[in-house]
């Protein structure tokens, strides 16, 4: 059923194919993030806008994946900008809900303390709040890696693709090694970048083990 | 602006409203697929959620299961189980159906869990039965968690089912799937405008059901507490810690 002398014979495609899935994942994570971080910094400024920003990423969420690059292949082509400007969207709803989630569940003592201790404004965000909303924002870290490690699959359509790709040539040259090679390895990928996430948020906040302990 | 006025051209055209390749074709088949897989996957995911949501018994699976399903993506169980199933509905609708269990089964036993104990105390002390607690009692509470599970299993639906064309299914992925092969951008397009309006739809329906469903004291308390993170709060990853 599997045909593992393809498997020796092609590890260098497959590892390609997990390196480009890799980058397609890391880059619109990061991206996603940064772009999620101001909009959650942009509300807690003006509260006003937290129902048209919130319901404008909602909508990008429920647009489903293959209609969403194939909409934006008139404006940017089959390209890696296509790609990511589609995998950015599927994370700006999960990232900024939580951002804003973790910042808000911190309490009022702690940020009254942190302004009586003389903190700025940038200060308290940087050395109190963020810190304080860390599990929360890793928490939505891990669920948007898991997805968007679906998510790159799809990208396949337009030319990328990284693990996807293997599995669309496998499924049109009716060759079910490279798709069942696929699979394995996008779960094994999806597991394991969300063990480093978590290792992560262990090095990142270790007052929160030692509470535990 | 090109690739929206073609679009407009090509969804205006009367010829694509007609016919086994026309609009209306895809999008019944496109409805009858995703909703076949939603009735499979309540059929399958409520009396399990009933049980250990009642009972308390098993809900590790429930949410193990849950989880587990978060991990595998669409796009590739459907290429998977093509392998095994071959072409025709049974691949998609299998996958769909796979898909769809985890949502519908953790919000299920989550809401379950959730109602006041206290409440359910009550009502055994008021005489009811255990098939009537869960009824009257445990489901009425539980319904607003319930329900957006349902909806976002509707929505995967709705978006995998797209993905179907990609193994040779009907659907209105065809259009988007057939717009890349035959480089026509129109066709594209308009296919995925069709998508699109047909998840948001979905999605708009679903919150519209829930809101009329929903008793009103429950929709109350449930609003207090904000409701509008819930779906994607009890979907997420236990930590491993």
């Amino acid at each position: 059923m599997i045909r593992w002398d393809w498997i020796g014979d092609n590890l260098g495609v497959i590892g390609g194919s997990v390196v480009d899935h890799l980058v397609l994942t890391i880059l619109a994570i990061v991206i996603g993030l940064v772009i999620s971080f101001v909009a959650a910094l942009v509300i807690r400024r003006r509260r006003i806008l937290r129902g048209p920003i919130t319901a404008t990423f909602g909508v990008l969420y429920t647009i489903p994946s293959l209609a969403l690059f194939a909409f934006l292949v008139p404006f940017t082509g089959l390209t890696l900008v296509t790609a990511e400007i589609g995998l950015i969207s599927y994370t700006l709803l999960i990232l900024t809900r939580n951002i804003l989630a973790g910042l808000e569940g911190i309490p009022a003592e702690v940020r009254e303390a942190a302004d009586g201790m003389g903190y700025t404004g940038p200060q308290r965000l940087m050395g109190v709040e963020l810190p304080l909303a860390l599990p929360v924002i890793m928490t939505g870290m891990r669920v948007a890696t898991v997805t968007i490690v679906g998510l790159v699959m799809v990208t396949a359509v337009i030319g990328e693709g990284g693990l996807g790709q293997l599995m669309l040539r496998g499924f049109n040259r009716q060759f079910p090694t490279m798709i069942y090679v696929g699979f394995v390895l996008t779960i094994v990928l999806a597991l394991v970048l969300d063990l480093i996430l978590v290792a992560i948020q262990r090095l990142l906040t270790p007052w929160s083990r030692r509470a535990a302990a | 602006m090109d690739g929206i006025t073609g679009a407009l051209g090509w969804l205006t055209d009367p010829a694509h409203w007609q016919g086994p390749n026309g609009i209306p074709t895809r999008l019944v088949e496109h409805v009858e697929l995703s909703a076949l897989a939603i009735v499979v996957a309540l059929a399958i995911a409520i009396p399990v959620a009933f049980y250990t949501g009642h009972t308390g018994r098993g809900g590790a699976l429930a949410i193990n299961v849950a989880g587990l399903g978060r991990a595998i993506p669409s796009y590739a169980l459907l290429i998977v189980l093509f392998p095994l199933l071959g072409f025709g509905l049974i691949t998609p609708l299998v996958a769909l159906v796979l898909l769809s269990i985890p949502p519908i089964l953790a919000n299920t036993h989550v809401g379950l869990r959730g109602v006041d104990r206290e409440v359910v105390e009550a009502a055994r002390a008021m005489g009811m039965r255990e098939s009537q607690v869960l009824t009257r009692v445990e489901l009425p509470a539980a319904l607003p968690v319930m329900m957006a599970g349902i909806r976002t299993a509707s929505v995967a639906a709705v978006a995998t089912a797209t993905l179907a064309a990609l193994i040779a299914g009907g659907g209105l992925g065809r259009f988007i799937v057939d717009g890349f092969a035959l480089q026509d951008q129109a066709m594209l397009v308009s296919g995925a405008i069709l998508v699109a309006v047909l998840a948001v739809v979905t999605e708009r329906g679903f919150t519209f059901a829930e809101r009329r469903l929903v008793s009103p004291g429950i929709r109350l308390a449930a609003g207090a507490e904000g409701a509008e993170t819930a779906p994607t709060e009890l979907a997420r990853p236990e930590p491993v810690a």
